[in-house]
């Protein structure tokens, strides 16, 4: 019996596929989600919904301002359509629908965003480590009302300029050692009340210098350096001993912080967590076909749409731009599903451990335990570099061509592999930047370093433009290095040095 | 469980704000556009929206992210024809990026502009932004106008949507007390009487009357509690009186020479002056009429069709406009009723011995009744007798005359946006 016949879809006819396809899910496959919360809307919403990088509530600044302005020309003239879905890591997980699409559609999207993704949401390390799905939306809330109050007690420009600064430090906004602890939005709001007051005298006493009253300070040897050890996390730095902010500043630090460790885990796992959503509406709506709930005409599309999801350019077609992740995520568990059930000899020797074992678990561990980096590091066969026809180019700077390292062949898997793998390391591709030295008992100079990896210059234009935003925050002079081999390469500094002659 | 909501139906607008905010912060691009875009346009389409084009690298948002050099490993698909260890000449523009550098990957085509779209509502924003009329508004009442709602007082009757609680009630209390005043007082006095037999002995006399009083006493209280808690009497209501509001309304002058020595260019450069003009004056008055004038050695009063695209010779003789310029505004536009403002293009050429007179006839006529005169000569060549006769007169009325050179389309937003500066109020 199928549940629909024809391509329009209702709102009874949605719950009927979100129950089969729960029922598949949960029961056949024992995935773990949170409750989904499966909202329908309108393309002009999707649009609102991308421009606020997919949260239902957000504080007010222009940069999303010109994010919509740009969705919305190049939606009007056609340049792109809008994405099918948008998910939201929130506990329950809010799934969104564009009301354009018909039921097959629907279908897919809810089986890949409101079970695939939404599982993934609930049982990768990362996202169980560093989010709190049950609070984020609390947390929006809050957010967004601070940063309105703060805009009506020290106007919209005050607000403005510590925003466009703590966005430009946003990718060092996060913790990627220590765990944070969970947030709730109560608990929040009294904490930073509590915060607000008594910050300010910290860092008063912290910058307290009084030479003359303290003679026992001054005959000390050198004080020892401030601070004690490298920090990475410039936000934290900022918002804890910045001399001059005021609390709500360091309250505004303190949100983008916050929202920057949310985004962190999406940002290591787009591979997988994309992948894995694929694998799973392609598998769930498979099932829906084999127990004769759905029509050929309803599969027919949902293997198009599928096929142009997971479709990978070669580098050579004219739209090629990198990796798309949904082919890779999708083929690579594929792949481990297959060695799983039908290893071959070549499997056995790559994957002694996975190969011929229960497909399903293997496929949760690997979910569970890896980000993109660790996965592809662990699970690219030999057969997926061949069916991609990776190869590997080595680019460097001294010499005036560039080198192909590896192709898929036996000498090449690993060291395509490790290539691979490192492209999705955020540690290598984001510029390693620490704080080193904050110069308190003398001019307040913040010092940081830029660690070189391979030779690899910061770009010099941006690095400035977000040196005079860290000068905004923290007000006196910031000094930013770039060392390789223990040499300083290349210096900023916010003021520009002024030459004396 | 899953809930399925449909959320179709909140609002639409939640990016209004921030796009508002992103229009703020551009704004000096988005007014060079525009000013772009008014000298381009053709004056038939000056009131539509404009599409807005920004470099790009203008409003990025800053990242730290690693710039081209170093060594460098990237992994592709599509391998056909490379071998391990083959070298290939580096492609122009070094390394195009691998994942993870800068933003490029999100952003597809056309990355080194920023467009999109503003509408007509902004587009004039922008346009006429920072400018405002000079002088003061004169509103008037007018019939079959606009009229406001305004609170007018409290009545006895209405639609029971605008009951005062407030006033009702207190309207009813007043009434209760009024009605029963006479009968409590005889009440009061009553159980007085009432008090005093039950101090003294009893006695079968006494005790009569005593049974007569509680008679008394019950039959008027009950007689106070007939009367009703709320009548309809008591009932007040809001009133709201329709009340005329008065508009302010403008006529504009549009005075053309369309002699011979005007040649296409010209009259296309005044006709453009013009335009930018009534887009103004229509922004700032809920109502305004035009009047067109073109003149050679006689002037005439034409429809905006023939005033703007019909062809003329002739000598010049500027003072005919002005006269009928006047004439008009005694016959048709009291001075008390209606803001005026006059406009004026011209090459400069006029009759010799006319330029005295067109000077005095300003002075002396027109200014007096005008909010705004303003003059704009549209010719490349050197001035002639009546642009020193204007100048005269611009030294003496500043506030109210107003003259400016174009000599070709680009100078004439920015002439406008001089002629029409806000001035400081003196």
């Amino acid at each position: 019996m199928f549940l629909s016949e024809g391509s329009d879809w209702d709102f009874e006819l949605l719950a009927r596929y979100d129950e089969a396809i729960a029922d598949l899910a949960h029961n056949k496959y024992g995935l773990d989600t949170y409750p989904n919360q499966i909202e329908v809307i309108s393309s002009e919403q999707m649009m609102d919904a991308y421009s606020s990088v997919g949260m239902p509530v957000g504080y007010n600044h222009w940069s999303f301002g010109k994010q919509f302005v740009e969705v919305e020309g190049r939606y009007r003239r056609g340049h792109m359509g809008l994405a099918y879905e948008i998910v939201i890591n929130s506990d329950p997980c809010i799934a969104y629908l564009m009301e354009e699409n018909n039921i097959t559609m629907q279908a897919l999207v809810i089986a890949h965003a409101s079970y695939g993704h939404n599982s993934f949401f609930k049982n990768n390390y990362l996202f169980k480590t560093w989010t709190d799905a049950s609070s984020i939306i609390d947390y929006l809330v809050f957010a967004r009302n601070y940063i309105a109050d703060c805009e009506q007690r020290h106007g919209v420009k005050a607000v403005e300029e510590t925003l466009d600064s703590c966005h430009a430090l946003m990718n060092y906004g996060v913790d990627r050692y220590k765990r944070p602890s969970p947030i709730s939005a109560v608990e929040e709001k009294r904490r930073q009340r509590e915060r607000e007051a008594s910050l300010q005298k910290q860092i008063s006493e912290l910058w307290r210098t009084f030479p003359q009253l303290q003679p026992a300070v001054q005959l000390r040897e050198e004080p020892p350096n401030f601070p004690a050890e490298p920090q990475e996390n410039l936000l934290y730095f900022l918002e804890k001993n910045a001399p001059l902010l005021a609390p709500w500043q360091r309250e505004i630090i303190r949100i983008v912080r916050k929202m920057a460790q949310y985004f962190y885990p999406q940002r290591q796992t787009k591979v997988m967590n994309e992948g894995w959503a694929c694998l799973w509406h392609y598998t769930l709506l498979n099932d829906l076909y084999d127990q004769g709930k759905v029509t050929d005409g309803f599969m027919l599309e949902f293997l198009q749409n599928h096929s142009q999801v997971i479709y990978q350019p070669p580098f050579t077609a004219p739209f090629y731009s990198g990796m798309n992740p949904y082919a890779l995520g999708f083929n690579m568990f594929q792949d481990i599903r297959r060695i799983c059930e039908n290893p071959d000899d070549e499997d056995r020797e790559w994957f002694p451990d996975i190969a011929g074992s229960d497909w399903l678990s293997t496929v949760k561990f690997a979910m569970e335990s890896f980000k993109d980096e660790s996965f592809i590091q662990q699970f690219l066969s030999p057969r997926l570099i061949r069916y991609f026809k990776f190869f590997q180019i080595a680019d460097d700077d001294r010499n005036d061509y560039v080198e192909v390292g590896a192709i898929h062949n036996e000498q090449g898997y690993r060291k395509v592999r490790d290539a691979l793998a490192e492209q999705y390391n955020l540690s290598i591709q984001e510029p390693n930047i620490q704080v080193v030295n904050a110069n308190v008992h003398g001019d307040r100079t913040l010092t940081l370093r830029h660690q070189r990896n391979s030779g690899r210059p910061l770009d010099e234009n941006s690095a400035r433009e977000v040196l005079r935003h860290l000068h905004r925050l923290w007000k006196f002079e910031v000094r930013l290095e770039s060392v390789e081999h223990g040499s300083v390469l290349n210096e900023f500094s916010m003021p520009p040095p002024t030459v004396i002659s | 469980m899953s809930y399925i909501i449909d959320r179709r139906l909140n609002d639409k607008r939640k990016s209004t704000v921030n796009r508002q905010r992103f229009l703020r912060r551009y704004r000096s691009h988005i007014r060079d556009a525009v000013n772009d875009a008014v000298s381009r346009r053709s004056i038939k389409d000056m009131e539509q929206g404009e599409r807005i084009s920004i470099p790009r690298k203008d409003l990025s948002e800053p990242i730290f992210h690693h710039g081209p050099g170093g060594q460098r490993s990237i992994v592709h698909p599509g391998n056909q024809e490379f071998h391990q260890g083959d070298r290939i000449r580096r492609p122009d523009g070094g390394g195009e990026g691998g994942p993870g550098e800068g933003q490029a990957s999100d952003q597809g085509e056309g990355n080194d502009e920023f467009a999109f779209e503003i509408d007509k509502q902004e587009f004039l924003n922008f346009l006429f932004e920072d400018l405002e009329l000079p002088n003061l508004l004169k509103r008037h009442l007018e019939g079959a106008q606009i009229f406001q709602h305004r609170h007018g007082g409290i009545v006895s009757q209405g639609m029971p949507a605008k009951i005062n609680i407030v006033r009702s009630m207190r309207q009813a209390s007043m009434r209760r007390r009024a009605l029963t005043a006479a009968t409590r007082k005889k009440i009061r006095t009553l159980k007085a009487e009432r008090d005093a037999l039950l101090e003294q002995d009893q006695s079968p006399q006494r005790q009569a009357r005593l049974h007569e009083l509680d008679e008394q006493i019950a039959r008027l209280e009950r007689r106070v509690e007939r009367i009703p808690f709320l009548d309809t009497v008591d009932l007040r209501y809001n009133h709201h009186v329709k009340v005329p509001v008065p508009v302010s309304r403008a006529v504009m002058f549009c005075i053309m020479d369309v002699s011979g020595s005007m040649n296409q260019d010209m009259k296309d450069l005044a006709k453009r002056f013009f335009l930018l003009l009534y887009l103004f004056l229509e922004r700032n008055y809920e109502h305004i009429e035009v009047v067109f004038i073109r003149h050679h050695t006689s002037a005439k009063e034409v429809n905006e069709e023939e005033f703007f695209y019909s062809r003329e010779t002739g000598g010049t003789i500027v003072s005919s406009a002005l006269k009928l310029t006047r004439d008009i505004i005694e016959e048709r536009y009291p001075v008390d009723e209606w803001n005026l403002y006059a406009a004026q293009a011209s090459d400069g050429d006029n009759w010799n011995d006319d330029s005295p007179a067109c000077a005095k006839l300003i002075e002396d006529e027109l200014l007096p009744k005008l909010q705004y005169f303003s003059y704009v000569e549209v010719m490349p060549r050197a001035h002639q007798a009546l642009w020193d006769h204007y100048q005269n007169i611009m030294q003496r009325h500043p506030s109210a005359f107003s003259m400016a050179q174009i000599d070709e389309p680009g100078e004439i937003y920015p002439v406008f946006r001089e002629l029409f500066k806000k001035r400081m109020e003196t």
